[in-house]
């Protein structure tokens, strides 16, 4: 039961995290098909995520709602990959606070999909049948985003001269963090031993081979990564969750128990 | 089949979409079910997309359908076997069509994800709803609302949408 409910929150945070972010270009995106395009991937993550949640709460019983669980945790209780909480600039976009760069955006988007069309399509055989169901909508959509996010990677790497440099760019800050999709948590184990996860070093060769892939038609190098492996899905994050938190929860807890 | 379960089904026939007016629930695929179960009437529905905003109107308008006609029930939302494009009646493509949006093709079989990123060489043709042509070209994956892309027609320049296949 508990290696359940935390492989969900992993699997829930994951998706609310990146909605979140992804929402940040809701208004402000480079044209106005890429604006709607984001804000509908986003759609498509909270709603997972709102699955998610809604299952988490009804094996933990009691009080719990899908609500509590996405406003009412800290960022030391989320179980996301800090590679969904960066902001959205990259190495080469000048300021931190002043700067989202799109090449970044379609670069995470696109590691991330990549590997939860794997993972969805895997968990489509879960112990947990209601885990499976939720798995088996998610990944009609996440083929979208990859097909999206993969499309753009290409466009942009095999671009201009300057779109390249930058997306490059955004790859070589990105990929060491997805070091951590394949260093297996506590939860991870319990969940994959009780057959409701899914052991991601078996999805590992098929994410290379659409990584590489796209990478090869986008004409990028795909970086050596190596060093600190981030520790998101264990509740240690990184600086940026907490703002991220501060503005999705901030509503919220102005007006607990409020209905609209 | 109870006659209240016969009524359900009646009052919930041209129960229309919320945000494509044109189709009904049923002809969607979205009303899965009418049953008698143990505490009473129950309405099966099944999500479209995971985050839908129209869901819990969806939920309301059934309630409330049902409710003008004296009959109490209650909505179950049920995910699996997950809603599909296929389950769209034919009835309901003609519809989407005459509304001027390009209804979905057969989904590919399977789920492969491989597969399904890499592009066949030729992409399928999505005629024009309004001119008829298949000279069109797709202009963004994403249209107004999650199930639908943005398409444009090359002969009479109208631009449409496109419901995905899902």
């Amino acid at each position: 039961m508990s290696a359940a409910i935390d492989y969900l929150l992993h699997l829930a945070d994951n998706a609310l995290v990146l909605g979140q972010r992804n929402a940040e270009w809701c208004g402000h995106g480079p044209i106005l098909e890429e604006d709607i395009a984001l804000s509908n991937v986003s759609l498509d993550l909270i709603g997972q995520a709102r699955l998610l949640y809604q299952l988490v709460a009804t094996l933990k019983g009691g009080n719990t709602t899908e609500d509590r669980l996405a406003y009412f945790r800290d960022s030391g209780d989320f179980r996301n990959y800090t590679l969904l909480e960066l902001p959205h600039h990259g190495p080469l976009s000048g300021y931190a606070q002043s700067s989202m760069d799109y090449g970044t955006t379609i670069v995470r988007n696109f590691l991330y999909s990549a590997l939860m069309a794997l993972l969805w399509e895997a968990l489509e055989n879960s112990a947990n049948t209601d885990l499976a169901a939720i798995a088996a909508k998610s990944l009609k959509e996440v083929r979208y985003h990859l097909r999206h996010s993969r499309d753009w990677l290409v466009r942009l790497g095999d671009g201009t001269d300057e779109s390249h440099a930058r997306v490059q760019a955004s790859l070589d800050h990105l990929f060491p963090y997805t070091q951590e999709f394949w260093a297996q948590s506590p939860a991870e184990a319990a969940a994959v031993a009780a057959g409701v996860g899914v052991d991601l070093l078996t999805l590992k060769a098929d994410w290379d081979g659409i990584v590489d892939a796209a990478l090869a038609e986008a004409t990028l190098q795909r970086p050596v990564v190596e060093g600190y492996v981030t520790e998101g899905k264990k509740g240690l994050h990184s600086e940026h969750l907490g703002f991220l938190l501060a503005e999705m929860q901030s509503l919220a807890r102005a007006h607990p128990n409020g209905n609209w | 089949m109870s006659t209240t379960v016969e009524a359900a089904w009646a009052a919930l026939e041209d129960l229309a979409d919320p945000e494509i007016p044109v189709i009904s629930l049923r002809d969607l695929g979205i009303l899965r079910d009418v049953r008698q179960g143990a505490d009473g009437l129950e309405v099966v529905i099944t999500p479209t997309y995971s985050g839908c905003p129209a869901m819990s109107q969806i939920e309301d308008d059934v309630k409330a359908t049902l409710l003008a006609k004296g009959i109490a029930a209650r909505v179950v939302t049920q995910l699996a076997p997950a809603w599909t494009t296929d389950w769209m009646s034919e009835a309901g493509k003609a519809k989407l069509h005459a509304y001027g949006i390009a209804p979905p093709h057969q989904t590919p079989a399977g789920s492969n994800v491989v597969r399904f990123i890499s592009r066949p060489a030729k992409a399928e043709t999505v005629p024009c709803p309004r001119c008829g042509s298949g000279n069109t070209v797709e202009s963004s994956h994403f249209g107004s609302t999650a199930c639908k892309a943005l398409y444009k027609c090359l002969d009479c320049q109208e631009p449409f949408d496109y419901f995905k296949p899902y």
